[in-house]
């Protein structure tokens, strides 16, 4: 219909939105800084902890905070700190590892529902509907008990099983509503196969509301693993990790309420962050869902 | 006059709601249309919303698949075609959206969107070539080649209908089907993009399928006009003709309700105001589908359908078409 | 001619990423019982903030009121406390807007949503108020009436929901209704439908009826005065005859050239070229300088509105008979 009568809508839209100043924003800058400090103690976490965190000396079991020590030292008298530091890297590798996985596989399949319908649709929707309904907790529990190798990567693996179809489903209704613009319409009737109409038009175009979530799902994931860690069937032993470390710490923290305080003190600002971080950036890309 | 595109008995339908919903049924969108299109003619459609044109206008590219009758281009029937053949015969026809606010990528540049239809069929110009060709397009439609790595949104709607029309050239079509191509513009934008179609025709040849609601524009740029109401043809004919002495009791009506322009006619009390609105599409009338509306309608129009009848240059599907000319200005928008 | 509300150097702004823009500039316009004021413009003229200026109902965080009255009855809208404004609103001042499905309220029945005013504004009682409702139903054409009182909007077609929507606007029995492109979302067979029946009920209720519109033919059909804005000024403006016969204003002219018509057919039509304004970036002086064909280097100051004859004003420095 015409459009010569003005909105004021349309006015308002007219605005540019200015990217660059996202920085400037203090609710989008701060938690941003805290995530980039932490990707860079995960990268090199040598630059932070001199001491190597699997030197223990048992005899310094469970003692507190000394110098050079300031987070004293843990049941098996390894110092704390180091511990923490490079328990970053494990943590923040799955956390990125599976979000990855999971934005992967929401990106093919929701773009892919969103693009054939019909039955392509109704299977992937049907698939995330049985996920949905699955208790993920106890589905994760029962796969770990029966694997014997625990690994980064094994983890990681199973919490994807089980958080894929959040994402998945947040993109195909995104895409969803992508695949009926006339510019897709356009490029179909130019001709265009399925691989080009998906890569250059539908998934460019509905990708905004996952990067968002993606964040958010970091903070999440990060927490998956030290819960599932913390229950003694995610990483073990060898492995550094704030999971691991709060399971040590269960057994002895009313004589030494350190060894649970510093871990979880990390653990609770990374994931803070990463939230806020996603939390800023969905009401950056899409203001309705706030 | 060769024939580009021919459609017969064309039909499309949709089936609506579930069972589970209180509204559900099946929508004759487009219901049995037959249309010629010549080389380097405009054929007019004009419609209200709901009258099917735009199904029309996705059946003829291809874009939808009828579900009966055959769409023939350049004497080959699209619609039995899949696959590479599909594609490569979609390069003769191509589609003008009514919305160049949607129907442009907001992530592509302007210079992306009109060399993309290149990229999709590399054997048109040479890879080397084509950032020459989509410099000649944008001058071609009135832009500068400068500014193609603007995005859409640095333009305002006048200007992407024009990248719109220069992605829809780029293949050389032989046909271009205009769906409201003016209907979203600003008013004194209109007119540059009538210019330019009509110059684009002159210069290229191209036949046009210009469909519209503005009876005025269609008017002035279609030599032969076909009004549809519920999916059907009800007239056809050469536009001067139609527009000066409507036959069926429906374009009549159309042109009367049609606000003129002119301060002569404000006066003139309207010669014919229809009552009502047009009935659902789930459930249509029996026989003549605007007999609920018309007021020459007798019982033969509930019961028998009337067929499109041709005389000599025109068409009209009516039982009891009106035959003495039109007084007045009704016409005259 | 009495004067009901006379709206004086009206200036509307707009919050944009560079601080508040200026939306509508210095309006004046007068509305007299019995009379409609079409207000012709294109995207950007600022034909609907002029409107929703008036109305009071401006997005709050977007849009504001710079300066200017609005006067109703010598009273002045703009000074009023939100509470009598409101009651201003609505009683003395009804609005129709161009889409009737997002300005109803989807989860009410029509009975009720046109009821309302009654309530609010006159007082009445429940079941005072259905009664009401009915007959506005009644009046605007809704067959049946009785029967659909209880439906809900998106049980209408696109026309019967306009219908229901000037029913809203009448509850209260204005003296103004303001349309905003009442018709433009419609089928041109249905248009014709509610322009006649808002023609009707301005004849027969003597109101004041401001029609917003970029239809040039709706505005030939049904203006008794025209006020033609251009990027948020007033360019031209007097009775509807004298602007149809002697348009004076550049943009007035080649916007009735620029029309499809039926002699101008086979000939390319006369284009206005360039694109519309862009709020954000206006020429100085004339807005439309930088379009029009007889621009000239005075036009870099802004042009004031010109007499054509006592009746007809035209902003150009051409317009008194220079050109």
């Amino acid at each position: 219909m015409p459009a010569a009568g003005e909105s004021i809508e349309a006015v308002v839209a007219a605005v540019p939105r200015d990217r660059r100043r996202l920085l400037r924003r203090p609710r989008i800058a701060i938690p941003l800084g805290v995530v980039v400090l932490i990707l860079v103690v995960a990268a090199v976490p040598g630059l932070f902890a001199h001491t190597d965190p699997r030197a223990c000396d048992l005899g310094n079991s469970g003692t507190g905070m000394v110098a050079g020590h300031p987070f004293g030292f843990d049941i098996q008298g390894c110092d704390l700190y180091s511990n923490v530091v490079y328990g970053t890297r494990s943590s923040v590798t799955i956390g990125f590892t599976v979000t990855a996985g999971c934005v992967l596989i929401a990106l093919v399949l929701g773009c892919v529902a969103a693009y054939y319908r019909g039955v392509v649709d109704a299977v992937i929707s049907r698939t995330m509907d049985i996920f949905f309904g699955f208790p993920a907790l106890v589905g994760q529990v029962v796969i770990l008990n029966t694997l014997h190798q625990r690994n980064v990567v094994v983890v990681s693996a199973v919490l994807i099983l089980f958080a894929w179809p959040a994402m998945t489903r947040l993109m195909r209704s995104a895409a969803l509503a992508t695949v009926d613009l006339d510019f897709v319409k356009a490029a179909r009737g130019l001709g265009a196969g399925p691989v080009r109409v998906i890569a250059r038009h539908v998934l460019p175009n509905s990708f905004a509301p996952i990067l968002a979530v993606a964040s958010l799902g970091v903070g999440g994931m990060i927490t998956a693993e030290s819960a599932l860690t913390f229950l003694g069937v995610g990483l073990r032993a060898p492995s550094i990790s704030w999971g691991v470390q709060l399971n040590q710490a269960q057994d002895s923290f009313r004589e030494h309420p350190h060894l649970l305080l510093f871990p979880s003190l990390f653990l609770s600002v990374t994931v803070l962050s990463f939230v806020m971080l996603g939390d800023a950036l969905r009401d950056t890309f899409d203001p309705r869902s706030r | 006059m060769t024939t580009v595109l021919r459609a017969s008995g064309v039909r499309r339908t949709y089936r609506i709601g579930s069972l589970l919903s209180g509204r559900h049924g099946i929508v004759h969108a487009v219901d049995g249309v037959d249309l010629e299109l010549h080389s380097g003619e405009t054929l007019g459609i004009v419609g209200e919303s709901g009258s099917g044109k735009s199904t029309l206008a996705q059946l003829l590219v291809g874009m939808e698949r009828p579900s009966a009758g055959r769409i023939e281009l350049l004497g080959e029937s699209l619609h039995t075609m899949r696959g590479r053949r599909l594609r490569r015969a979609r390069r003769d026809i191509q589609l003008v959206h009514q919305d160049p606010y949607t129907s442009l990528d907001p992530r592509m540049t302007i210079g992306a969107i009109v060399r993309e239809p290149l990229e999709i069929h590399p054997a048109v110009v040479p890879r080397g070539d084509r950032t020459k060709v989509v410099a000649e397009l944008l001058e071609m439609v009135g832009l500068n080649p400068d500014q193609s790595e603007r995005l859409p949104h640095q333009f305002s709607g006048g200007q992407r209908q024009r990248v719109g029309i220069a992605r829809a050239l780029a293949l050389r079509p032989k046909v271009l089907v205009c769906d409201e191509p003016v209907s979203a513009l600003d008013v004194s934008v209109q007119a540059q993009i009538v210019n330019l179609l009509e110059q684009l025709q002159r210069d290229l040849g191209i036949a046009y399928v210009f469909i519209a609601h503005d009876l005025a524009v269609v008017q002035h740029i279609a030599d032969r006009v076909a009004v549809m109401y519920f999916g059907r043809f009800v007239e056809e004919g050469d536009s001067v003709q139609v527009y000066d002495q409507p036959r069926h009791p429906y374009t009549k009506a159309l042109l009367a309700a049609a606000p003129v322009p002119d301060r002569s006619a404000r006066h003139r009390p309207p010669e014919i105001v229809l009552r009502g609105e047009p009935p659902s599409p789930l459930d249509p009338p029996s026989g003549c589908h605007f007999r609920t509306r018309c007021w020459l309608a007798e019982d033969r129009c509930a019961t028998d359908d009337p067929a499109l009848v041709h005389s000599d240059s025109s068409a009209v599907a009516c039982h009891f078409p009106l035959d003495e000319p039109l007084q007045g200005a009704t016409h005259a928008r | 001619m009495t004067t009901l509300l006379e709206v004086s150097d009206l200036t509307v702004e707009f919050r944009t990423a560079r601080g508040w823009g200026v939306a509508v500039d210095g309006v004046d316009l007068s509305l007299a019982p019995g009379r409609t004021l079409a207000v012709l413009g294109e995207s950007g003229s600022g034909k609907s903030a002029t409107a929703r200026a008036i109305m009071g109902v401006l997005p709050a965080t977007v849009g504001r009121v710079g300066r200017g009255r609005v006067l109703l009855d010598g009273q002045d809208l703009l000074r009023l406390p939100p509470q009598e404004r409101r009651a201003v609103r609505g009683a003395r001042v009804g609005m129709v807007f161009q889409d009737a499905l997002s300005a109803l309220n989807p989860v009410l029945p029509v009975g009720y949503q046109i009821g309302e005013g009654c309530r609010v504004h006159l007082g009445m009682s429940r079941r005072a108020a259905r009664r009401r409702a009915l007959e506005l139903l009644d009046l605007v054409g809704i067959p049946d009436a009785r029967r659909r009182i209880d439906d809900y909007p998106h049980q209408f077609s696109g026309g019967m929901r306009q219908r229901v929507m000037i029913a809203t606007a009448l509850a209260a029995d204005p003296e103004i209704l303001i349309a905003d492109e009442p018709t433009t979302a419609l089928d041109v067979t249905v248009q014709a439908q509610i322009l006649q029946l808002l023609a009707t009920l301005q004849a027969d209720r003597q109101m004041s009826l401001m029609l917003i519109t970029h239809d040039l033919g709706v505005v030939a059909g049904m203006a008794d005065d025209i006020l033609v804005m251009y990027a948020g000024r007033v360019v031209e403006q007097g009775p509807a005859d004298d602007v149809f016969e002697r348009p004076t204003h550049p943009y007035t002219r080649a916007l009735l050239d620029s029309i499809c018509t039926a002699d101008r057919k086979g000939q390319p039509l006369r284009v206005i070229s360039g694109q519309p304004p862009d709020l954000g970036n206006l020429p100085s002086g004339c807005a439309f300088r930088t379009r029009c064909t007889q621009a000239a280097d005075v036009c870099r100051t802004l042009p004031p509105a010109t007499a054509v004859s006592p009746v007809h004003q035209a902003a150009c420095h051409f317009a008194g008979g220079a050109a």
